[in-house]
């Protein structure tokens, strides 16, 4: 970064202090198979003009006691052995020319921003010492029988991760540069791009080398409407028009003309999401949808006080380069949608969803890529301390597990928030404000829109990483809800992919916009001006405020430390012009920039595949085979990343994600009852890539039906059901993955339709796919499902058998359904008969929830990924309680334990009920509750499954470990 | 009427449902933001429970409660020391815990602390606790990764002949003990009785839905206090 000043010319103005070094278990995992013994140290570099008796001070602060030394100038060396590792020293002779260890340093790289620094520097400045800079380092002592290779492999791919952070090492002593302060003005760059006149090919070479992801029909439209202005495009113009019209903005794929084989025969499809999704939606005409894929998030009404808002968004490539970082501004970033939907509305739970290969993959990682474990550990940690930072519950979610997850795995983040009714409407004004509140900007996350409408290759750019601040979006969340119940703004979005860019672009549609970048607070100097108007620095919001309101709109603010700017104003111009320092940057017209992307016109290919089914001999006991689905990591309990999630905060958790006497059953679905009020919502997930190997149609309906079925077992109704689409595919220019998509999309159409619920919100993320040597690898076609219902706070139904002595029953007709099942692929087989979704479920459910209200059911679970056997198990280990049940016979014994079909459901019903029960749903009795403590399935005379409870749940826990 | 002050920070985020407890339990309550204490547009002498919320204060950066102990000892330690003096109730749950600790307003000054949990780990589970003062059982969530109380031997003798530990929790062993805290401190108060802190969240429990087949029995905490200030 040749513009970035080189902070600490002199050097005596930085301060190093580091902490007692200390056991940490995370870092013991990570480096268990080097069989390196490690301590962990805080560090924390300090740069300002410190008296002796500030340093005493701060040390005191950092550490509790002013025995620590702190360092001036910075310790830009380090010894050791240090007293601190005493009791972990090596004893070993011969290495080197003391019997030291290894130290290593890990930063964020100096153009990231660190977010602590500013929480730090106000913990000095309280104590009445301004600071010119805070960063945080970690040093790990290291004693291991390694030598420098190792320690560089353990580095760069166990502690460091080199996109955003840089590390140092040394035996025996460390030698890191101080960090540098990248400090001073934007640079006022502004260029030209020559391609008014330039060639095909040309165009095609700019595209291409900008990054910007455009076509040649893109480019050529561009190319016109610049020659009728008789000039060229400024680089901020070029950028905003390819950020704009990316895919990840403007959903091209979805929205383009299809000409569609399937099977043979020619369909056309005029808009692939128009007339699937949204056809749906607006046949089913629910009353209670408020807003429906036009805002930052889908509306929905809730009670007479609130509406609920509800997101789902996919975050996968800024994942796949730094799983932390791309998980936690995932979540960061869906929090934003909420803020942003409407006027406003407030959090009230997160969900979280990964696919992601298994943690103990063992063939070799390309260069490049991270193992699974270490992504396993990243996402899970970016949503632990992003979302329990903000104080929302995450609440739910899932894993699923498969190899094409390994280069591109995949994050969803959805949250759901409440907001007063009346509020759902915005509209910004011509003369009003442009103020941007939160975060500084900085050359973080530019191409993020752009740079995720491609495949990951090695050239990604680093840039494209981010990495959150959640007390600083804790902060912007206060102000603004406090801001909005004052009613001192007209229209609010967040700045997600596209930064300012793609806000005020979306906010100024209608009406115009002028802004003024030189006003922009930045996070360091060397940015040019479309950096500025492009960057995707995080926890930032833009509001449109009336003049009148500004004062009191700054104090708002200002009362929670967080900063507004005006940096703009609306016009009533039809046209975006932004400048800098009064010169030129952008001027272009609103119609062209949103509607003059030329339509896509592709082609699609379905043909259904030849597949067969496995012929697989019968046993006379399947306690094994239960045990090994049971223990497959997309099955096994999720415990240990569950209590890694703040669930319980707000105080509303009803319907917990852990189950049963020891709270660790597997919920089918949370409830969570927004302030302490006599609703809630009810919200849970559908996803299974395992089906599309056979067909992304059954691969959609089931995943519509296991988020229903969730939501069903769990008390609530379909009738008062929402559902968000998240598309993540392969890539589409290729005829048959978009054949796959149509049928996806076809499914989603069919069963919303078929169950009556809405589709309010959805995303789309294509072009997931990686190389693995030579070979191009795509995700598997994955849909994921969310659904949110809203209950009567009491009528919440948990999974976990309640007593020994009540009936079981089974709603849902059992197929021979074992296609891409869990049970097949215990035998590498996948075979041709996916679980489809009948008619009948629809009336299936809503008996279910009509004997739920009336009390008659004391559990339910869903029978999914391992059939009723898996179903039974959870049941019955959850509550330590039996059961005994007999299946009616299929060809094969063991299909009646392991299908997959949909739309099935085990309840538990009290003797006494039996009749009302039976007399209202179709349910089938199939046994009972049992005192002692296994579980015994049979069919015919035998006992296909006869098994301990605990081994059935010694099974299931033992697999996720951190 | 008794009226509570519940403090906010940049990072508070137990909050509202803390409010929630004190107003159930008949307080009038306001949540105040420590910017408007310190601007003197509000006043701890107008209050008469200060509660400390849970949360991230500042986001815990150095350690868990560090910084807003930092800024209440350099901006308001005088109001604080008074309000305390005077005999009135001040409650820090989980970071507040955190905070008061680092304050010296509860046994700390590097006597006592709340460390990282022997698990190494963040943990959020429900948990039974035992009290020594009027209530006798609780059953709460944790959800901290920082809440192992340590001590010397000397300071838990005197926390315990002093009747200053007001919770335990109910086994020793983890999960029982969810953080590895000495003697399995899960709340503990000044020599006064009217300084609390406690790592489990009492405002987590307050209405039976809270956990199936539940009465709501952290509303009780609540409500002890307020009774003291009718």
């Amino acid at each position: 970064m040749k513009s970035g000043r080189l902070y600490g010319a002199k050097e005596s103005a930085m301060r190093v202090i580091e902490s007692a070094s200390f056991r940490d278990i995370e870092t013991e995992e990570a480096l268990k198979e080097y069989n390196a013994e490690a301590k962990k140290s805080s560090v924390y570099y300090i740069e300002g003009e410190l008296s002796e008796k500030d340093e005493k001070e701060i040390a005191e602060l950092f550490t509790g006691s002013d025995q620590t030394p702190i360092t001036t100038p910075a310790a830009s060396s380090v010894s050791a052995p240090l007293q601190r590792l005493r009791e972990a020293e090596p004893g070993k002779e011969g290495r080197g020319k003391d019997n030291g260890c290894w130290i290593i340093e890990t930063r964020y790289k100096d153009e990231v921003s660190d977010p602590a620094e500013d929480s730090i520097k106000k913990a000095l400045r309280d104590m009445g010492k301004e600071v010119k800079s805070v960063r945080t380092a970690k040093r790990y002592y290291l004693k291991a029988d390694a030598d420098e290779q190792t320690i560089k492999k353990i580095c760069r791919k166990e502690l460091a991760n080199e996109t955003v952070e840089d590390y140092f090492y040394g035996y025996g002593k460390l030698k890191a540069p101080n960090p540098r302060l990248l400090e001073g003005k934007a640079a006022a760059k502004i260029s030209e791009i020559e391609m008014v006149n330039a060639d095909d090919e040309t165009l095609q070479q700019i595209s291409r080398e900008g990054l910007l992801a455009l076509s040649l029909d893109e480019m050529k439209a561009i190319q016109a409407y610049f020659r009728k202005q008789n000039r060229n495009p400024t680089d901020g113009e070029l950028e905003t028009l390819a950020q704009t019209w990316s895919e990840h903005c403007k959903h091209k794929t979805f929205n383009s003309k299809i000409e569609f084989d399937n099977n043979g025969s020619i369909e056309l499809i005029g808009n692939l999401f128009k007339e699937t999704i949204v056809a749906a939606t607006s046949k089913i005409n629910k009353e209670w949808v408020v807003s429906a894929f036009k805002d930052n998030a889908g509306i929905m009404s809730f009670d007479d006080k609130n509406n609920f808002a509800f997101k789902v968004e996919t975050h996968n490539h800024p994942s796949a380069l730094d799983p932390y970082g791309g998980a936690s501004t995932g979540v960061g970033g869906v929090i934003r949608d909420i803020l942003g939907a409407g006027l406003g509305a407030k959090p009230i739970f997160s969900t979280d969803v990964f696919g992601l290969a298994e943690a103990d993959y063992d063939k070799e990682i390309p260069e490049g890529m991270l193992h699974p474990k270490r992504m396993f550990r990243g996402v899970v940690a970016g949503v632990r301390d992003y979302g329990n930072r903000m104080g929302i519950p995450t609440v739910n979610g899932a894993f699923v597990y498969h190899d094409n997850f390994l280069g591109a795995p995949l994050v969803f983040c959805g949250t759901g928030g409440i907001i007063p009714k009346g509020m759902e409407h915005k509209k910004a004004g011509a003369g009003e404000l442009i103020v941007a509140v939160g975060g500084k900007t900085g050359r973080d996350g530019l191409h993020g829109a752009t740079f995720s409408s491609k495949a990951l290759d090695e050239a990604s750019p680093a840039s494209a990483v981010q990495i959150g601040n959640p007390i600083e979006e804790k902060k912007v969340l206060d102000a603004l809800l406090a801001a909005r119940d004052k009613k001192l703004y007209t229209c609010i979005t967040d700045c997600g992919a596209g930064g300012f860019s793609s806000a005020i672009g979306e906010m100024a549609q209608r009406t115009g916009a002028e802004v003024e970048l030189s006003s922009v607070l930045l996070k360091h100097g060397g940015i040019k001006p479309w950096e500025i108007w492009m960057s995707e620095s995080q926890e930032r919001m833009i509001i449109s405020v009336p003049e009148q309101n500004l004062a009191e709109l700054k104090g708002v603010c200002s009362s929670e430390d967080v900063t507004a700017t005006v940096i703009g104003r609306f016009t009533d111009t039809k046209k975006l012009v932004v400048k800098f320092e009064g010169r030129m940057l952008i001027e272009l017209d609103m119609d062209f920039l949103q509607n003059g992307l030329p339509k896509l016109r592709r082609k699609a290919k379905w043909k259904e595949k030849e597949l067969v089914e496995p012929e697989i001999a019968e046993k006379g006991n399947y306690n094994e085979e239960l045990k090994k689905i049971l223990s497959h990591p997309t099955i096994a309990s999720k415990e240990e990343v569950i209590r890694r999630y703040d669930h319980e905060v707000q105080g509303n958790t009803i319907g917990k994600p852990l189950s049963g006497v020891n709270d660790d059953g597997p919920s089918d679905a949370a409830a969570i009852r927004p302030e302490f009020g006599n609703k809630a919502i009810v919200v849970a997930n559908g996803i299974n890539p395992r089906y599309s190997a056979i067909s992304s149609y059954w691969m959609a309906a089931s995943a519509i039906d296991e988020a229903l079925r969730n939501i069903v077992a769990s008390g609530g109704s379909i009738q008062h059901t929402a559902l968000l689409d998240n598309f993540c595919w392969g890539n589409v220019n290729e005829q048959e993955k978009l054949g796959s998509l149509v049928m996806a999309a076809k499914a989603c159409h069919d069963f919303a339709l078929l169950f009556g619920t809405p589709f309010i919100s959805g995303k789309d993320s294509l072009h997931n796919e990686f190389k693995l040597g030579n070979q191009t690898v795509s995700i598997p076609d994955t849909l994921l499902i969310s659904a949110a219902s809203v209950i009567n706070s009491n009528e919440s139904v948990t999974m976990d058998l309640k007593e020994a002595g009540n009936s079981i029953y089974i709603i849902g007709e059992t197929y021979d359904e074992l296609g891409g099942s869990y049970f097949y692929d215990l035998f590498g087989e996948t075979g041709s008969n996916v679980p489809k979704v009948r008619a009948e479920a629809r009336q299936n459910m809503l008996k279910l929830t009509e004997a739920m209200r009336l009390g008659l059911v004391k559990s339910c679970h869903d029978c999914s990924e391992g059939g009723i056997a898996a179903a039974a198990a959870e049941m019955s280990f959850a509550a330590n309680i039996g059961m005994e049940i007999t299946l009616a016979a299929l060809d094969k014994n063991y299909k009646a334990l392991f299908s997959e079909s949909n739309s099935r459901f085990l309840v538990e019903v009290k003797k006494e009920h039996e009749e009302e029960f039976e007399k209202i749903t179709n349910g089938k009795r199939i046994g009972e509750t049992v005192n002692e403590k296994k579980l015994i399935i049979n069919i015919g005379s035998s006992d296909l499954i006869n098994c301990p409870l605990d081994e059935l749940k010694e099974a299931w826990q033992g697999t996720i470990k951190w | 009427m008794v009226k509570a002050l519940i403090l906010r920070s940049a990072g508070t985020n137990c909050n509202d449902e803390t409010e929630y407890g004190f107003k159930l339990a008949g307080a009038q309550t306001e949540q105040v933001h420590v910017n408007e204490l310190i601007a003197g547009t509000k006043k701890l002498a107008d209050y008469d429970i200060l509660a400390l919320p849970g949360g991230f204060s500042y986001g815990d950066y150095i350690a868990a409660g560090t910084i807003l102990a930092n800024q209440l000892n350099m901006k308001l330690k005088a109001q604080i020391e008074q309000f305390a003096e005077e005999g009135k109730t001040i409650i820090g749950i989980c970071n507040g815990f955190q905070v008061l600790v680092r304050t010296g307003l509860l046994p700390g000054n590097g006597k006592a602390m709340l460390t990282n949990n022997d698990s190494g780990k963040f943990e959020c589970r429900w948990v039974k606790l035992r009290g020594t003062g009027k209530i006798k059982e609780l059953y709460l969530p944790v959800a901290h990764g920082e809440g192992k109380f340590s001590a010397d031997e000397e300071t838990l003798e005197h926390l315990e002949e002093n009747s200053q530990i007001l919770f335990k929790y109910a086994g020793s062993r983890y999960p029982d003990n969810p953080n590895g805290s000495l003697r399995d401190v899960a709340g503990i108060t000044n020599k006064k009785g009217n300084v609390i802190g406690i790592m489990p969240h009492p405002e987590r429990n307050l209405t039976p839905q809270n956990y199936p087949g539940g009465k709501g029995e952290g509303l009780q905490v609540f409500k002890n206090i307020v009774e003291q200030h009718k």
